[in-house]
């Protein structure tokens, strides 16, 4: 079995491909302007994130009741409600729904939940054919890719890309013109729709009271995945769940502002069960899957924040770290500062053993977030972690407990100093360091550094005095 | 004048080891203000990078020994957002349940004042003299525009110099990329976001870019040099307090 390349060599390729850099600038530049334009003309905007954080604190603090209570009403509504403890619950359920309906085709509209269950290939192995019903996602699909963004999954490509992609994949030539491709997407998607037995969303919340699956949507599929097909299963982590309506209206004011800066997505779907007698469109049944999968094991713990996450993408755009490598480098389903934490959630501390270093931790992520959520702080508690589980690598842990020691003596600060000073003389060239050994050449390769000064301030103090 | 105030210097690690000149500014340029300065013996270094990088323990050990040299001082000056910011929000959780120097944590947390901040805010400083002239632009260090949320006090400063201009520098709120640690873990990630910051500084045809951070000063004067461009990286005190005193 060959090891996954580290994140540092997946990064460095990214740094190197000219269509991603050029993609990446543009969209995430774009997203930034989006973003702030909207909260400026919106006063309110600030008041409302507290009070979404607010809702989202409370919430994790009684999460089993409003499950209950969403479940509940689910089912009351003539919807199944199934639990799901892991990934590959979550997997087998809509596999086994597949089997005992006769599935042969699903339709989906874009949801990181299941890119997180990597349901795609699992139905494909099952003979199900998934079909990607948002445009992104559906160029994703023919490129045979993931998604590198939360919400613009296809972020990574720019137009001329996509418009060779599918002059290649549907066999006639497409001009690099967005309206032309998303022409021809539409037209391809028709079929599919009216063919398809299930549709499979996620949810962008749940509403307990009501029972209400919620999907924020621009482009419309999602309205046709849970409206056409005979069968709808949503996918939701179990952090998604909000208590009332008036909740969701405080949520919906910052969610698309925040991720496209818009002030509503142009559709808002909001699903209560399946077709009633008497309803002329919706599906015969309705499924919510409810998925754990890492989740609850966080509530009291240190990454306990990232449960609040809306999803909306904020963070990626502003991060400097991704806007420069994008989505892929990261290596896992979701990108990002917050990927980093969610993935740390998902699959253990061991997943996120270079990742948790992926930050300056320059804070644009949490002034950014919706909801607040103090990524950086909770990037060096996962640091901290690993150092405690022993997962940060030997070398480095020595390193730093050594360093620690010096940092705390006046008396090896001095001594490390005068000692840097003999060991840096024969490398300084006009005052500067251009090149040095060990780990110091991870600076010099492509940047120079100041040498240590002849006296330090603290030498030179006394002339002060 | 009676009663001067008083302001013990925390100089930081980078400032002591590689640019000294900046603390050597500071002194002239609170000693001008009629600032009665002091810089407590025993410093090192204020913990962060132990701190960001997760060795809490270790972190907290230099924490416990820096709390103590400052329990005198009226004002605690620091050229570094960063370190401030240590100080000010970190300092006090990390060791705030030490019987020894808890109250001592949060008491220096309080007295405790990023250089553009002390200036402003405590002293009341706006116009200042320098002999320094020319076109400047100001790049906005993370921890002290995030973390302290600052970003008013240094632009005042600066604005106030008579034969000094400042243009705004494009993204001057985006990470130049040193992030600590960082920088060396994944250079290639590092020096591409400086790479996008110093497009930005040329943008603006300023001679000299100026920041409140050694750490943001090492990356950028890194790149600049590198690049083998003329644009100069000084500190803010460098500025206030005219001919380079190196
Ligand atoms: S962490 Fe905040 S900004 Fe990032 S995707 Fe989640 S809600 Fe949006």
């Amino acid at each position: 079995m060959t090891a996954s390349p580290r994140f540092g060599e997946r990064a460095a390729v990214a740094l190197k491909d000219a269509f991603l850099q050029e993609a990446l600038e543009i969209a995430t530049t774009k997203f930034i302007g989006l973003r702030k334009d909207s909260f400026a003309g919106f006063p309110e905007g600030e008041g409302l994130r507290d009070q979404a954080r607010a809702i989202k604190e409370a919430t994790l603090q009684k999460l089993d009741h409003y499950l209950e209570q969403v479940a509940d009403n689910v089912e009351r509504l003539g919807g199944h409600v199934h639990w799901a403890a892991t990934a590959e619950e979550a997997r087998e359920t809509i596999l086994g729904l597949c089997r005992d309906r006769g599935v042969k085709m699903a339709v989906k509209s874009k949801s990181m939940a299941t890119e997180e269950i990597e349901l795609n290939e699992a139905l494909e192995r099952a003979g199900v054919t998934p079909i990607e019903t948002d445009l992104g996602e559906y160029i994703i699909q023919l490129a045979h890719e993931k998604p590198s963004h939360i919400i613009a999954p296809a972020i990574h490509k720019t137009k001329g890309q996509v418009a060779d992609l599918f002059s290649r994949e549907l066999n006639e030539r497409f001009a690099a013109d967005p309206e032309v491709l998303t022409a021809a997407a539409r037209k391809e998607l028709r079929q599919k729709f009216l063919q398809a037995d299930m549709g499979i969303t996620g949810a962008n919340f749940a509403v307990a009271d009501t029972g209400t699956v919620v999907l924020v949507t621009n482009e419309g599929n999602g309205r046709m995945v849970t409206s056409l097909p005979r069968i709808h299963v949503a996918v939701m982590g179990i952090e998604k769940v909000i208590p009332s309506m008036t909740d969701l209206m405080v949520f919906l004011a910052i969610l698309a502002r925040s991720a496209t800066g818009q002030k509503l997505s142009v559709y808002t779907t909001l699903v209560r069960g399946p077709r009633r007698s008497g309803e002329v469109d919706g599906p015969e049944e309705f499924h919510l899957i409810l998925m754990d999968n890492g989740r609850s094991r966080q509530i009291a713990g240190a990454l306990r924040e990232a449960l609040y996450c809306l999803r909306c993408g904020a963070c990626l755009n502003v991060c400097p770290v991704y806007r420069q490598i994008g989505g892929h480098a990261y290596g896992e389903t979701y990108p990002g500062p917050i990927g980093i934490l969610l993935t740390a959630m998902l699959k253990g501390d061991r997943a996120v053993k270079d990742l948790a270093h992926a930050s300056s931790l320059c804070g644009a992520c949490q002034e950014v977030c919706p909801v607040g959520i103090d990524i950086p702080r909770m990037l060096i508690a996962l640091r901290h972690r690993l150092d405690r589980e022993r997962i940060a690598p030997l070398g480095e842990r020595l390193m730093f407990r050594i360093f620690g020691r010096v940092l705390a003596s006046p008396a090896l600060f001095r001594l490390g100093a005068a000692l840097g000073r003999l060991a840096q003389r024969p490398f300084v060239r006009d005052g500067r360091l251009r090149s040095l050994p060990l780990l110091f050449g991870r600076w010099t390769r492509s940047r120079d550094l100041p040498p240590l000064a002849r006296r330090t301030f603290s030498e030179r103090w006394k002339d002060l005095a | 004048m009676k009663n001067p105030v008083r302001a013990s210097l925390l100089v930081t690690c980078l400032v002591d080891l590689f640019y000294p000149e900046i603390g050597v500014a500071i002194v002239k340029l609170l000693r001008r203000l009629g600032v009665a300065v002091d810089f407590p013996p025993g410093q090192t270094c204020c913990g962060l990078p132990l701190f960001n990088s997760g060795y809490h323990e270790e972190a907290a050990r230099v924490a416990r020994r820096m709390i103590p040299i400052f329990s005198g001082s009226e004002h605690v000056v620091v050229p570094s957002g960063s370190c401030a910011w240590m100080i000010k929000k970190e300092y006090p959780g990390l060791v705030g349940d030490d019987p020894a120097v808890g109250s001592q944590a949060r008491t220096m947390a309080e007295r405790t004042h990023e250089l553009s901040q002390f200036l402003v805010k405590v002293l009341g400083v706006t116009r200042l003299e320098t002999d320094f002239r020319g076109r400047v632009t100001y790049h906005d260090s993370c921890h002290l525009l995030r973390g302290l949320g600052e970003s008013q006090s240094p632009r005042t400063l600066l604005g106030g110099l008579p034969g000094v201009e400042l243009v705004e520098l494009p993204g001057a709120d985006e990470c130049c990329g040193f992030g600590g640690s960082f920088s060396v873990r994944f250079p290639e990630v590092s020096t591409s976001i400086l790479d996008k910051k110093i497009a930005n500084i040329e943008k603006t045809g300023a001679g000299c870019v100026v920041a409140c951070d050694a750490g943001c000063l090492m990356q950028m004067s890194g790149g600049l040099s590198r690049k083998g461009s003329p644009v100069k990286s000084l500190h803010l005190a460098q500025i206030l307090s005219g001919s380079d005193p190196s």
